[in-house]
Order: structure tokens, then C-alpha cells, then sequence
């Protein structure tokens, strides 16, 4: 492995817990809003999207609009699941159509609150004409993309979001293809509202999420999040943990970053910037007719 | 918006078929198109993008006939009655989500003007070659209704039809129309709103429950549709689902689904087909033709006829499923010619109903079968 292509393994600190004897939870305050009929859940240890899950409810809960008003939509793919895990009206739909689909449901049912959730490989690759289009109506939704730089379903393949010269079963000599820069493809597109996080930044996803839900018009927000088993272990990053790490070290939180600057490479001394870049008004797509039978918003 | 005009047009017009559809769908309640301009379909997205906004719908006009489909699914599940149109290219890429629709029993309808294909092929010129793909082109085992209008009349009526039966089995429904019907112009008579069929979803007994079954069947194997934003808490999956709507990937969960995808239609299928007979009371050569090869058909019997041939029509109006009781019962006592505007798709559905061989009288579009071409036909099977 190329060392100075991916991050060194970061110092971390030796793990000391207070011991408390045997610490059994039996419930989470979230539950009601989380099926844990279904649990265990499929995803991998390590793996970030817990973390999206609860600060999507988190949000959702500090957005004052009541649960039933909000709907979840989400593709294929590992992130596809986070919709069937929320004990909301969620809607797991076909590989890349989670946004067409969010945009039927949106203009028959201004009322609810519809965030999309899916995959960078799911809304980048298959779905990307769908994402550039409903950014370019600036339709009222929120589109959370969980990039975890590879597809992590099918065992760790090439991704739109991939860096280049990482490795995947698909990259095996490394990869080639320059990835999207995902804010700055929003941002051209014609969303209001951009950010990336990471997470690592919890709180200040869940703020950005909440601040999705209150902005009119087409909010997007990237997620950076491990996905040790697909990509991580490849790439020298390591275990989730690890790359939790690489986010602390690496991130710089610049929110009026130019856009162009906002390529990932996950190199060594290579800053990934987080913010929230863009928060800007243009005309909501409202289509002529719809004000006479349904309730506005 | 120039004018305002109700939403059933009542009333004596001289109207296309494509046009009449779009009439057909605002009539049933159809609130939400979205589309995606192709030949020969195109006049349905117009006029549904002048009408609709005049009664309170949406019309959308997507990127590609993939999100058209996605689009009325997720409009659909708000509670609209929700429509698409195309021919066959967009057909082909709508396919994906026509199996989400009947996986996750999600009503809606989807138009096909069918014209010359494989591919790109004829696009201003007619074809019936979209009948197997509309019955079998999404992957896997479902069932779905295809209605195939031979009239600008009929495409009003069958539209109607489609919502209804959408609505009432949980399905997609296909309109197979073709490029003659679709460009046709003809008297088309709307009656009042009050004499336009409506049949509602089932809606689930009792309110919100943490123990719904989302899925669980009456004895009808539908089950209720509940609507989204009032506390359900429906999830909605394309994957293998248990009866609560939650992923469920065992062989068993997928045979319990499947068979009830399938069996929802099988079972009531004697009371889905439709079908349309002329001169078959004493016929010794049964005629089968659908769509506008039905209307030359017309006269090929009545040129078949008058050389004293004991000739009648059969014109299946459900192609999907197909009125197999009566096409057997026919051909006990007569001989079957089938005619259409692709290389023998029906035909071999026939002969698969029928037990034996069938006349085919087959071209694979870009021109109507003319009556004289299918008399051939005719005159074959009787001698």
C-alpha cells in the first residue's frame, strides 16, 4: 500500500472505561420513532449510519412538524435501509428512483415533510439525472446522501464518489475515475441548501438535517461515514473507529469554502472540508393548479 | 390560465384517442401525470398539462420515463390517482417500477402507445408489439390488467375502467392502446360526472395501530390501502415483505407474496375480462384481432361474409389477462385466426388456450393489416 496515497493510522488513545459492572439497556428514548421489531439491523460493525439514523430523528423531533407528517423515501443500498428502520411512513424504493418517487409523493401531499436518504452510489450513478433535475426545480425535499465512497451492499465496489487511486473489487490496480464533488454538483444544480458532515460531527449533522427540514426548496446535505468492510479495510483506513479518527484529523470546518475546493482525497495531510456552504433563495417549484385541492405549506 | 373548464368535459366531442385517455383519466379522478414526451403518446402529456392545472392537478414533466414511473407511485401512495403515458422505449425503461408497483400493490395506470418497434423503430407508425412485454416485462411473476382500446370511444372508457380496477385490486394497469387509436379522431361522448364509475380503495377497518398489517389480506387476497401523514407508519418495500410490509427474504415470505401477487388476479379474472364478439353464433372460422387491427378486422368479416364464409370477430378487450373460457369455448367448434401488428404474440397465447394451430395473419407495424390481407387469413382457415 502506497503510504502516502490514504492516512496513516492516527495515535489513539488507549481505551479506558469506568467500570460499572454489567450496564444492560433495554431501551433507547428514540425507540418509538425506530422499528426495533427489527432489530438486530443488517448493518456492519463499524459502520456510520446508526449515527445518520439517529440525528435524522433527532432532528425530525426538534422540527416541531409531528412525526406523521414526516415521510422517509430511500433507494437501494445499505443507506436504502435507514428508511425501513424508521417507525414513520418510509418508502424503499428501486435502485435510484428514491427522488422521482419523493417528487410524486411531495406534489400530491405538500404537507408532509419528505427527506430522501440514500447512497452516493444509489443518488450519483443511477439516480443522478434524477438528482440534478429535482435540484434544478428546487423542489421543497431533503436529499441526505451517506457517502461512504464505495457500494457497500454488494461487497465493496467503484463508486461515483470513490477517490481516486483508492481500491475497490472493482478498482483492484486502484481507481482512475476522478469522483464528484458532491457539494459543488448540488450547488450548480440549483439547490438552496448545501452541507457536508461527517459522522464524527454529530450534532452539527443533526443541525444541519433540521435545518434541511426548514429550508423551502431542494437541501441537500453529504454525510461522510465509514464503511470499513467495503472500503475502509482496503484502502489502510482501518476499522470504523479508524476512520472516525481520519475524520477528526483531516476535517477543517470552512463554511464559506469555494465550492471547487471541496474534493475529497483521503491522502495523507489532504483537508476534507465540512460546513454548511450554501443557504440561498430561489423561486420553490410550485406547479400551477395545485393550490385549488390540497392545503398549502 | 385562459380558461377554466370542469373536470368531466359532458358532452358530444370530435376528439383523438389520445386525447380521449386524457379525458378518461381527469373523469376517473386523476390528479397527478407525470410524463415524458415520446411519439405516439405525446398528445396525452399536452393535454393533461393545459387540463389538469385547470382542476386542481399536477402535471410534472419528468427527466426520463423512469422517473415518470417513480413519480406516480410515490404520488399514488399520497393518495392521488396517478397516471403515466408512453410508447415503447419509455415503456421499456418504466418496466423497473411497474414491478414495484405490483410488489408493493401500488394503484395506478400506465399508458403505451405502442408503434413500430424493437427500439427506436417507427415512431410515428403504428405496432402492436408491446403485448407480451406489457404482461411479462417487468422481472419475476405478478399479474397485472392490460385493456387494449379499438376506439377513441373506448379509450375514454377503458381509461376510466383502469383507474377503477387500479384502485379496487391494488395494481398497475396497462392501457395498450396503438398509434391508430392514439391518432384516430372520432365521437367521443363524456356523460355526466354522476354517471362516471367510481371505485375507492379499500381502506384499512380501523385507525392507526402499532399492529397493522400493512399487507395482510382480506379474503379477496387484497388488502386494505392506508393512506401516508396520518400516523400509519407504513413502510413500503420492493423487497420480499411479511404482511407488516417489513423485509422478509426467506422462501417462504416470497412464495406467500408471489402466490398472492398472482392469485389476487387469477381469481378474479372472470370478472376482470372483457371481450367483444360479432357474428359468432354460427362463425366456423373465429377471427381473433385487438386494438386498431379489430376495426379492419370489422371488414374483413364483412368481406369474408359476403363470399359466404360463416365467419365472426372475437376482440379481446382485456389482453391481460386474456378471456381464455370463451376463446376455448369459440374454438371447439370453429377454427381461429388471429391477426395482428407484430410477428404472432397473441397467436401463440391462443394456441396455447385453444390446443391447436391457429392462422396467423401477422405484419410487424408500420401500416394497419389490411381487411383484404386478413380475408386471406380467412379464407385460409375455412377451406
Amino acid at each position: 500500500m502506497n503510504e502516502s496515497r490514504v492516512a496513516t493510522q492516527p495515535e489513539a488513545p488507549p481505551l479506558s472505561l469506568p467500570s460499572l459492572g454489567e450496564v444492560i439497556a433495554t431501551h433507547h428514548p428514540l425507540d418509538s420513532y425506530i422499528r426495533v421489531d427489527r432489530f438486530p439491523h443488517i448493518w456492519c460493525p463499524g459502520c456510520g449510519l446508526g449515527i445518520v439514523l439517529t440525528a435524522f430523528v433527532r432532528a425530525m423531533l426538534a422540527s416541531g412538524i409531528p412525526p406523521e407528517k414526516h415521510v422517509c423515501v430511500s433507494g437501494i443500498g445499505c443507506t436504502g435501509r435507514i428508511a425501513g428502520y424508521l417507525n414513520l411512513d418510509s418508502f424503499h424504493t428501486t435502485h435510484g428512483r428514491a427522488i422521482p418517487f419523493a417528487t410524486g409523493l411531495h406534489l400530491v401531499r405538500p404537507d408532509l415533510e419528505v427527506t430522501v436518504i440514500s447512497g452516493d452510489g444509489d443518488l450519483f450513478a443511477i439516480g443522478g439525472n434524477h438528482f440534478i433535475h429535482a435540484a434544478r426545480r428546487n423542489l421543497d425535499i431533503n436529499v441526505i446522501c451517506v457517502n461512504n465512497f464505495n457500494y457497500g451492499m454488494t461487497g465493496g465496489q467503484l463508486g461515483p464518489t470513490t477517490p481516486l487511486g483508492a481500491f475497490s473489487t472493482t478498482s483492484p490496480h486502484g481507481n482512475y475515475e476522478p469522483p464528484f464533488n458532491l457539494p459543488l454538483l448540488a450547488a450548480a444544480a440549483g439547490a438552496v441548501f448545501v452541507a457536508r458532515w461527517t459522522v464524527l460531527h454529530a450534532r452539527q449533522l443533526e443541525r444541519a438535517i433540521l435545518g434541511a427540514m426548514k429550508k423551502r426548496g431542494f437541501a441537500f446535505i453529504e454525510v461522510l461515514s465509514p464503511c470499513p468492510v467495503g472500503f475502509g479495510k482496503v484502502n489502510d483506513v482501518g476499522e470504523g473507529v479508524d476512520e472516525m479518527w481520519l475524520y477528526r484529523r483531516q476535517c477543517i470546518v470552512r463554511h464559506d469554502a469555494p465550492l471547487e475546493e471541496l474534493e475529497i482525497r483521503l491522502e495523507k495531510g489532504q483537508p476534507i472540508i465540512l460546513g454548511n456552504f450554501v443557504d440561498r433563495e430561489r423561486p420553490v417549484y410550485s406547479p400551477l393548479g395545485r393550490e385549488e385541492d390540497v392545503p398549502g405549506d | 390560465m385562459r380558461e377554466r373548464r370542469p373536470r368531466v368535459l359532458t358532452g358530444q366531442h370530435f376528439m383523438s384517442g389520445d386525447h380521449a385517455i386524457a379525458e378518461g383519466a381527469l373523469a376517473a379522478g386523476c390528479s397527478f401525470f407525470a410524463g415524458y414526451p415520446i411519439t405516439p403518446s405525446t398528445e396525452i402529456a399536452e393535454r393533461l398539462a393545459t387540463r389538469l392545472p385547470e382542476v386542481g392537478g399536477i402535471y410534472i414533466q419528468m427527466e426520463d420515463e423512469l422517473g415518470s414511473m417513480a413519480a406516480i407511485l410515490g404520488a399514488a401512495w399520497g393518495g392521488a390517482r396517478a397516471m403515466t403515458a408512453t410508447s415503447g422505449p419509455g415503456f421499456t425503461l418504466m418496466m423497473e417500477n411497474i414491478g414495484l408497483a405490483a410488489m408493493t400493490e401500488t394503484p395506478c395506470v400506465v399508458v403505451n402507445v405502442m408503434r413500430g418497434a424493437p427500439s427506436t423503430g417507427l415512431p410515428t407508425l403504428v405496432g402492436q408489439g408491446d403485448v407480451m412485454q406489457a404482461r411479462f416485462g417487468s422481472h419475476g411473476d405478478y399479474e397485472l390488467v392490460a385493456y387494449c382500446p379499438s376506439s377513441c370511444q373506448e379509450a375514454f372508457d377503458l381509461t376510466v375502467l383502469a383507474f377503477n380496477t387500479a384502485d379496487l385490486y391494488r395494481i398497475p394497469v396497462i392501457i395498450l392502446a396503438d398509434e391508430v387509436v392514439g391518432h384516430l379522431t372520432e365521437k367521443v361522448v363524456i356523460p355526466p360526472p354522476e354517471q362516471i364509475p367510481r371505485v375507492e380503495r379499500k381502506a384499512p377497518p380501523s385507525g392507526p395501530s402499532p399492529h397493522l398489517r400493512l399487507y395482510e389480506p382480506d379474503d379477496d387476497l387484497i388488502p386494505p390501502m392506508p393512506p401516508v401523514g396520518e400516523g400509519y407508519r407504513v413502510h413500503v418495500t420492493g423487497l420480499t415483505h411479511d404482511e407488516r410490509g417489513y423485509p422478509a427474504t426467506q422462501a417462504e415470505a416470497h412464495e406467500r407474496l408471489v402466490k398472492r401477487l398472482c392469485e389476487k388476479i387469477r381469481r378474479h379474472a372472470r370478472a376482470i375480462v372483457r371481450y367483444e364478439e360479432e357474428l359468432t353464433e354460427d362463425a366456423e372460422v373465429v377471427l381473433v384481432a385487438y386494438g386498431c387491427t379489430a376495426r379492419s378486422a370489422y371488414r374483413a368479416i364483412q368481406l369474408a361474409r359476403e363470399r359466404g364464409i360463416k365467419v365472426g370477430l372475437f376482440r379481446p378487450i382485456t389482453l391481460w389477462p386474456f378471456p381464455e373460457e370463451r376463446m376455448a369455448q369459440l374454438a371447439q367448434k370453429a377454427e381461429v385466426v388471429v391477426a395482428e401488428l407484430n410477428m404472432g404474440q397473441m397467436a401463440r397465447e391462443v394456441e396455447r388456450i385453444i390446443h391447436k394451430p391457429v392462422v396467423r395473419v401477422n405484419h410487424p407495424g408500420g401500416t394497419i393489416l389490411r381487411p383484404e390481407l386478413i380475408l386471406e387469413g380467412i379464407m385460409e382457415a375455412a377451406s
